[in-house]
């Protein structure tokens, strides 16, 4: 038996394509939006990846420096660092903010990482251009979706900085590029007041009787210098030896130092359960709905292509077609529409991702049950056509 | 099964129920030998269209008989359980139109059939193609309709209607569209193939250039059809 619907895609063919590449932007549009979640979560583990910690340390009670504000003490690391079983540990801030260079200002995530100690938890594990920072200050990485090239100068706050080194994927769990300075600067920056309020700050303590009080020389000066120095970090990233087991160390750190602990498994939990979480059911529902307009789409085309074909459908129950032979002709069609549409897709979402200022991961698995879920919204449209036609009277041949 | 040729006796049918019922067929009589081809003509509304519509099993008639080769199809009821079968393998349609699937090419339109009723595709194609050499449109067996003039297309509407050797082919008005020349031509298709094929055929139409060439004409008028001798111009 010949394949009724092949000849007629065949006869067809222009309005197939046609119609096959509108609903493959459609579709493109659809496994797009997958890879938009697919690329925050893959930021959010690219982060922690290249953090290189296995534990974070951070103020008790909050979620840790991704998800909230965290403030701890940047000496804290020296007794984490005595604790049996650590390998390395190393004190990091994080700020997103406005980078400027030039005229442009770009969004990243500073950075602050212990200058000069290479490998420490926090640094940047690769560079694809120039070198790490070696002096500690004003120097900086950036990461290449930031767009800043090797000698830029970059401005921080108040300070420039010169970028000496080039990262790749090194971005937030927002996809912002990171950049990387040294720790002082960038506890410096995090905290740093305009100078009108260091002004307003020194003059209120300066007038304050009980800092400066006479018999007690140096006392203000003292106060100054404690206000205009930051002796905090967001959280200590903690490498623990081989041998050693993360969950212990974590709990002994817990225990004693009245600090939160997360491990990495946990902190991935907050950056893709919590921190994503909404923007992940967003992503759900335009899939959701991406997915029933695609379903209606493809409805009325094969509806409406079945009604062109009315009078040879009466002409073949007439000469004694089954029911399932013309169910199986309009079902062909829609899962061939489905088929060109995927790939139409498939091919659109391929090359427009790069397209995208933020990451779009195009998994293969994505694809796959993008592809099922293409043919079985075509197989569930295509019911309607075929209750059409089947209910068309053979009747309908015979004239009068 | 020997061919007969097609035979009703006292078909009637009754659309709607009490007082609003109305019989388009009040008992008729018919019966077309095979081999031989007989005009159905009658006015709008005299009932053409639901006798038509009762002899292609394509409605259910309230009585009456019918009797296709020796076998009974109806007898107040159907007696064959698959009418899609039935239509497919023993009675042949020729629409006023040609209405040939517009996405085959012509042998394929003509093999459909065939191939339906469980053929392989290349015996079903060789027989198409003999009907096409038959009907000498054997040279347009690779064009898709859209490609045909009318003629072509209806003498491709009857090699479809005649390819699984039905013993009764039904032909809807089948010169309709066409002007003299061909409607007579297709006429001489008609009778010549029944003639080869030993199917009845029973020729419904308005157009009064080939009511001459009938043999025998059944005039139907308000249900009731009424036999009478044709003039049988001879068409060679």
């Amino acid at each position: 038996m010949i394949s009724l619907a092949g000849r007629d895609i065949q006869h067809a063919l222009g309005k197939f394509v046609f119609t096959g590449f509108g609903l493959g932007l459609l579709i493109g549009v659809t496994l797009t939006m997958a890879g938009v979640y697919r690329g925050m979560v893959d930021d959010a583990k690219v982060l922690l990846d290249n953090s290189s910690a296995d534990i974070w340390v951070v103020q008790k009670d909050t979620l840790g420096p991704y998800a909230e504000s965290s403030s701890i003490y940047d000496d804290v690391w020296r007794s984490i660092r005595s604790i049996p079983g650590v390998a390395r540990v190393a004190n990091v801030t994080y700020l997103t903010m406005q980078v400027r260079q030039g005229e442009r200002d770009v969004r990243a995530m500073v950075t602050g990482i212990t200058a000069g100690e290479f490998g420490l938890p926090g640094w940047p594990p690769q560079l694809i251009a120039g070198r790490q920072i070696t002096r500690g200050h004003y120097e900086a990485v950036a990461d290449n979706a930031s767009g800043f090239k090797i000698g830029d100068d970059i401005q921080i706050r108040r300070n420039s900085y010169k970028v000496v080194g080039i990262t790749r994927r090194m971005v937030s769990s927002s996809g912002d590029p990171m950049v990387f300075i040294p720790l002082r600067d960038a506890q410096e920056a995090q905290f740093l007041k305009d100078n009108d309020a260091i002004w307003q700050q020194r003059r209120r303590t300066g007038e304050n009787p009980n800092f400066n009080r006479p018999g007690v020389p140096g006392l203000l000066d003292a106060v100054i210098d404690s206000q205009s120095t930051n002796a905090y970090v967001n959280a200590v990233l903690v490498q623990v030896k081989p041998e050693h087991n993360v969950q212990t160390i974590a709990e002994t750190i817990q225990r004693w130092k009245r600090l939160t602990v997360y491990t990495r498994s946990q902190m991935e939990e907050i950056l893709v359960g919590k921190l994503i979480a909404t923007s992940a059911k967003q992503i759900g529902m335009f899939l959701a709905i991406l997915a029933i307009v695609s379903a209606a789409i493809v409805a009325f085309i094969i509806y409406t292509l079945t009604l062109g074909k009315i009078r040879e459908i009466a002409v073949l129950k007439l000469i004694g077609t089954r029911n399932r032979t013309i169910a199986g002709l309009i079902m062909q069609q829609a899962i061939a529409l489905g088929v060109i549409g995927f790939v139409v897709g498939k091919i659109t979402a391929t090359l427009w991702a790069p397209v995208f200022p933020k990451y779009v991961l195009l998994q293969p698995l994505d694809s796959i049950i993008g592809f099922i879920a293409v043919v079985v919204i075509c197989v569930l449209a295509s019911i309607i056509a075929i209750r059409a036609a089947l209910k068309v009277d053979p009747a309908e041949a015979i004239g009068g | 099964m020997q061919n007969k040729g097609i035979r009703i006796e006292g078909l009637t049918k009754r659309y709607g129920k009490g007082d609003t019922a109305v019989d388009a067929l009040k008992g008729v009589d018919m019966q077309v030998a095979p081999g031989e081809v007989v005009g159905l003509i009658g006015p709008s509304g005299s009932g053409k269209s639901t006798l038509l519509k009762c002899l292609g099993a394509v409605i259910e008639p309230t009585a009456g008989r019918m009797i296709l080769g020796d076998e009974v199809i109806y007898d107040n009821g159907w007696k064959v359980r698959d009418l899609r079968a039935l239509r497919r393998d023993k009675i042949g349609f020729v629409f006023q139109a040609p209405y040939l699937i517009p996405f085959l090419d012509v042998t394929d339109n003509v093999a459909l059939l065939p191939m339906l009723a469980g053929k392989p595709n290349t015996e079903a194609r060789k027989q198409a193609l003999d009907l096409l050499q038959a009907l000498d449109v054997l040279h347009r067996a690779r064009a898709m309709p859209s490609q045909l003039s009318g003629g072509e297309q209806q003498r491709v509407a009857i090699a479809r209607g005649l390819v699984n050797h039905p013993p009764v082919i039904l032909a809807d008005e089948p010169t309709a569209p066409l002007d003299s020349e061909r409607a007579l031509a297709v006429i001489k298709i008609l009778n010549d193939m029944a003639r080869k094929f030993e199917t009845a055929i029973i020729v419904v139409t308005h157009d009064e250039k080939i009511i001459p060439t009938f043999k025998r004409i059944y005039h139907i008028r308000d249900g009731i059809t009424y036999e009478e001798a044709g003039d049988g111009v001879d068409l060679r």
